[in-house]
């Protein structure tokens, strides 16, 4: 048999490997034609809200610290108007066992695999993900694979990703790296074949569910601090998880209205499965080459249907850049005395700007940091960088080109965010959606409506456009 | 010669350039998708040599054996200086111009 039809019959088979490695049969929420059953999806995972937190307690996740940015805070005020810049607050969630907010998706799933029986666990992940699962597989005596997108084709390795690798095996977790491409895909499913584990993926009900928690927890920690709750929840959004979750949390803990801003790294021109982009990037997620596949097509993940839905709880999306999130990681480090990883700091480099069109008494939270350490640091990253050719120089954060040049803002009056407009963004996954399709029903449109969080009239102007009949 | 049970690295090609059927760009369709494990040498070895270890999971891999007690060798980098300017900046804004002492 050659090497291509081996690979072939396993993709073949991806549905049946899905099915047997989380445990749930998805086409129980089909509905119409191409819609499903989200909430009944969540809600059949069988897990409150009340049983998740009571889990992760017992299992060093969750109960972060919730710390003003008083020194932030004031420089922010500094470029705003008088009366303006919200107070800023960070859930420092590096606090977590594993060092990310990750530890809460990685919480349920091990939980998960362990009381259905399964013997390992296996998530394909190069970020934070690798290392929350790995420590939690420990805490259960699940053993543990990792899969990695971690060089490129010349064997050089991003310093972050070998930072996660260590980590992982720190935890004891078995970690196999690969070369860059979208083919990660086919050893993940050999090896969900071979193993018979249970799918850790970021994207099942248990993976959102988990962070959950996390948007429960800042509100009641505002509520506890500042006497109300926030105004406004910055989420670093790659994949959606993050913002999804932490988006439902507040929507339980409060019926006030919070402002959901999903924020990314900018890497416009880069291709993600370039081998030769590959090292030119200083961000390996938190950033627009997962935040707008994603956001427009969930259901391009590992699991038929993606837990993680950001469009449904979005409100505003915003980009910063590479210099920006840098900047604002040190002075996170020098101004407050508190020092983590870049990437988890791409909502804090947003925050900055935000906070300074809100008033005086309003409430930022930044909702996560990540932890630090070798290769996983702003000066690792940048030293990187520049070895790979990219010139670093500060001048207008707005100039950056991804991939050649990073730039360091000369002020903080430089720092900004561009928005996203979330129009188009609702178009495309509207186009997304009815791809296989030339006409829908009302319970398409409904959904259509759900999933974009938009209205009737805007789904119908769409699927005008689109020619897509509606079935009366 | 590397004993048998050492802890080792080894190197596998996974998909061979023409054998990478996934939607590439042209970059990475010239090249192999490539894999490197860590495991146990289940027999003496040299390196360079095609092995068989067992790892962390207990699953049995064959590849290229590329290093013996493979080390982490990932660090801070080297010094970026404009790290230090950041510090100014930020600080000069919040405070002022003067120095804190």
């Amino acid at each position: 048999m050659s090497r291509i039809s081996a690979y072939e019959e396993l993709i073949n088979r991806k549905n049946e490997i899905m099915m047997k490695s989380v445990g749930i049969d998805y086409s129980r929420y089909e509905m119409g034609l191409i819609a499903f059953d989200y909430e009944k999806m969540l809600s059949d995972s069988g897990y409150s809200l009340d049983e998740i937190e009571l889990i992760q307690s017992q299992s060093g996740v969750g109960g972060t610290p919730l710390k003003e940015l008083k020194n932030i805070t004031a420089l922010s005020r500094k470029n705003s108007g008088p009366g303006y810049g919200a107070r800023i607050f960070i859930k420092d969630e590096a606090l977590n066992d594993s060092g990310s907010f990750k530890a809460r998706r990685a919480s349920i799933s091990c939980y998960h695999a362990k009381k259905l029986g399964y013997k390992g666990v296996i998530a394909a992940t190069s970020g934070n993900y690798g290392a929350a699962v790995a420590s939690q597989a420990a805490k259960y005596g699940l053993k543990c694979i990792i899969v990695q997108e971690c060089f490129d084709s010349k064997g050089v390795g991003q310093p972050e990703i070998i930072e996660k690798a260590r980590a992982c095996e720190a935890y004891g977790a078995e970690v196999i790296q690969l070369s860059v491409g979208p083919e990660l895909f086919y050893t993940f499913l050999k090896l969900l074949d071979e193993t018979g584990y249970f799918n850790a993926s970021l994207y099942t009900p248990y993976s959102v569910l988990g962070i959950e928690t996390l948007g429960k927890e800042l509100v009641a920690d505002s509520l506890k601090i500042t006497g109300k709750a926030p105004d406004m929840v910055v989420i670093t959004n790659a994949g959606g998880g993050n913002l999804t979750g932490t988006a439902r949390g507040i929507l339980h803990k409060t019926s006030n209205k919070v402002q959901i801003v999903g924020a990314s790294v900018n890497l416009k021109g880069l291709h993600m499965a370039s081998d030769h982009d590959f090292n030119r990037k200083s961000f390996t997620t938190g950033h627009t080459g997962f935040g707008i596949p994603f956001i427009t097509n969930p259901d391009r993940s590992d699991v038929p249907r993606s837990a993680a839905r950001p469009l449904r709880y979005i409100d505003r999306y915003v980009t910063v850049n590479q210099g920006q999130v840098f900047f604002t990681t040190e002075m996170l480090a020098c101004l407050e005395g508190i020092e983590r990883g870049p990437a988890g700091n791409t909502s804090l480099a947003a925050a900055f700007s935000l906070a300074q069109t809100l008033k005086e008494d309003k409430i930022v939270i930044v909702q996560e940091t990540e932890y630090t350490g070798a290769g996983k640091h702003h000066q690792a990253q940048l030293d990187f960088a520049r070895k790979n050719g990219i010139d670093i120089h500060f001048g207008d954060p707005r100039t950056e080109i991804p991939g050649q040049t990073i730039v360091l803002p000369r002020s903080t009056k430089d720092l900004f965010v561009e928005d996203i407009p979330l129009d188009p963004i609702r178009e495309s996954f509207i186009k997304n959606a009815v791809k296989q399709t030339t006409r829908i029903t009302t319970v398409d449109l409904n959904y259509l409506v759900a999933e974009t969080n938009s209205s009737t009239e805007f789904v119908k102007s769409i699927l005008r456009k689109l020619n897509i009949e509606l079935e009366a | 010669m590397i004993k048998k049970g050492t802890w080792v690295q080894i190197h596998k090609i996974v998909l061979k350039p023409e054998d990478r059927t996934a939607t590439l760009p042209e970059d990475t369709k010239k090249v192999p998708l490539e894999m490197w494990v860590k495991g146990f040498l289940l027999a003496d070895a040299d390196l360079l040599d095609s092995v068989t270890i067992k790892t962390l999971t207990g699953r049995v891999e064959t590849g290229t054996l590329i290093k013996e007690n493979p080390t982490y060798l990932h660090n801070y980098g080297d010094f970026v200086p404009e790290i230090l300017e950041i510090d100014k900046i930020v600080k000069n804004e919040l405070y002022g111009g003067e120095d804190h002492e």
